[in-house]
């Protein structure tokens, strides 16, 4: 069984939040994929960062939200899965990314709730991914 | 610990555009953490959500909690099954009190897995109404332990009071062919249930 990773956090979740509990913007779900923002060029169909291109300054930003960066720098992940990394709750964790998505550090892709593809097209996908790991 | 984040960090591939999620749900020590540990291509995580409500924890959280808030766990797990598309489990904690983690974990869900143990039948009650609350497609699979006696499938349909197209499904958490199939059962039935949309 995996190790607690909570139990290493130093202080009370809301301290790192800064007092709040929801985020800025209600975009997350727990597989909302998220994507370092740094380099790339403004992605269109996501979020749109405010500052594109320009490298972002990280200064000021609290020891979370670096080791967030940090961990997004290196690839797309998920909401639940920075989380998970981190080990951080999935509420506190989607209030810090929210933040880092509204100063242009993060964009996210929308997971679940993409419309273009319709549903059954979708499970026909899934059902042929798993029967191809038979 | 973790300071080698990005080093080991298991990343989606980069033409992933689509994320789904399946719950695996279940009563306690039912086979939950097994099942999504079976089929996951990362080792598996767990994240903790609190939750400001009473109540002793009586799972396997206990130690944990204070005095205003619970913590509640869930494990998940990811399977790439495409090059855009990425599927995530999440085995869910089984108790009606955690409403507001559960609201989180279905919205947008394809389905449920509903794990069951012969032995233990009556404790999936709860997991059933849940799930049915939520509005959540789902499939019921027995998960084998060898100690829990055999059932004919009309008397564990019975049991739960399954509808006639709900499947049952026999599988094995620890057996990764046998958990895929069990997943593809459910995939079926959701094809089923939406067969008409273009």
């Amino acid at each position: 069984m995996t190790r607690r990773r909570n139990e290493r956090a130093l202080v009370r979740p809301h301290v790192v939040t800064g007092g709040r509990a929801h985020p800025t913007r209600n975009v997350f779900d727990l597989v909302t994929l998220v994507i370092f923002n740094g380099d790339l060029p403004r992605h269109a169909g996501g979020t749109t960062p405010q500052t594109p291109r320009q490298p972002l300054s990280t200064a000021g930003l609290s020891p979370e939200k670096l080791r967030i960066i940090e961990l997004c720098r290196g690839g797309a992940l998920s909401v639940v899965e920075i989380a998970g990394h981190l080990g951080l709750p999935v509420g506190v964790t989607k209030v810090l990314l929210s933040d880092l998505v509204d100063d242009g550090h993060l964009t996210t892709r929308a997971g679940s709730a993409d419309g273009r593809q319709s549903r059954v097209r979708l499970l026909q996908e899934v059902l042929d991914g798993l029967r191809a790991r038979l | 610990m973790d300071s080698a984040l990005a080093s080991d960090t298991p990343y989606l591939r980069e033409t992933v555009r689509t994320a789904l999620k399946i719950l695996v749900v279940g009563h306690f020590a039912v086979g939950k953490t097994t099942f999504v540990g079976t089929l996951s291509e990362i080792r598996p995580l767990r994240t903790e959500e609190r939750m400001t409500q009473a109540g002793a924890l009586v799972d396997d959280l206990a130690g944990i909690e204070d005095k205003t808030t619970t913590t509640v766990a869930m494990d998940f797990g990811r399977l790439t099954l495409s090059d855009s598309l990425v599927l995530y489990l999440f085995g869910a904690p089984g108790q009606q009190r955690f409403t507001r983690l559960w609201d989180d974990l279905a919205r947008g869900a394809l389905g449920a897995l509903v794990l069951v143990d012969t032995a233990r039948l009556k404790q999936s009650f709860e997991i059933m109404d849940l799930v049915e609350r939520q509005g959540l497609p789902y499939a019921v699979a027995v998960n084998h332990f060898d100690a829990s006696p055999r059932f004919p499938d009309a008397e564990v349909r019975e049991a739960l009071d399954l509808a006639p197209g709900t499947p049952l499904v026999s599988c094995d958490a620890r057996d990764r062919r046998s958990s895929t199939q069990a997943l593809i059962s459910l995939v079926d039935h959701l094809l089923t249930l939406d067969p008409e949309t273009p």
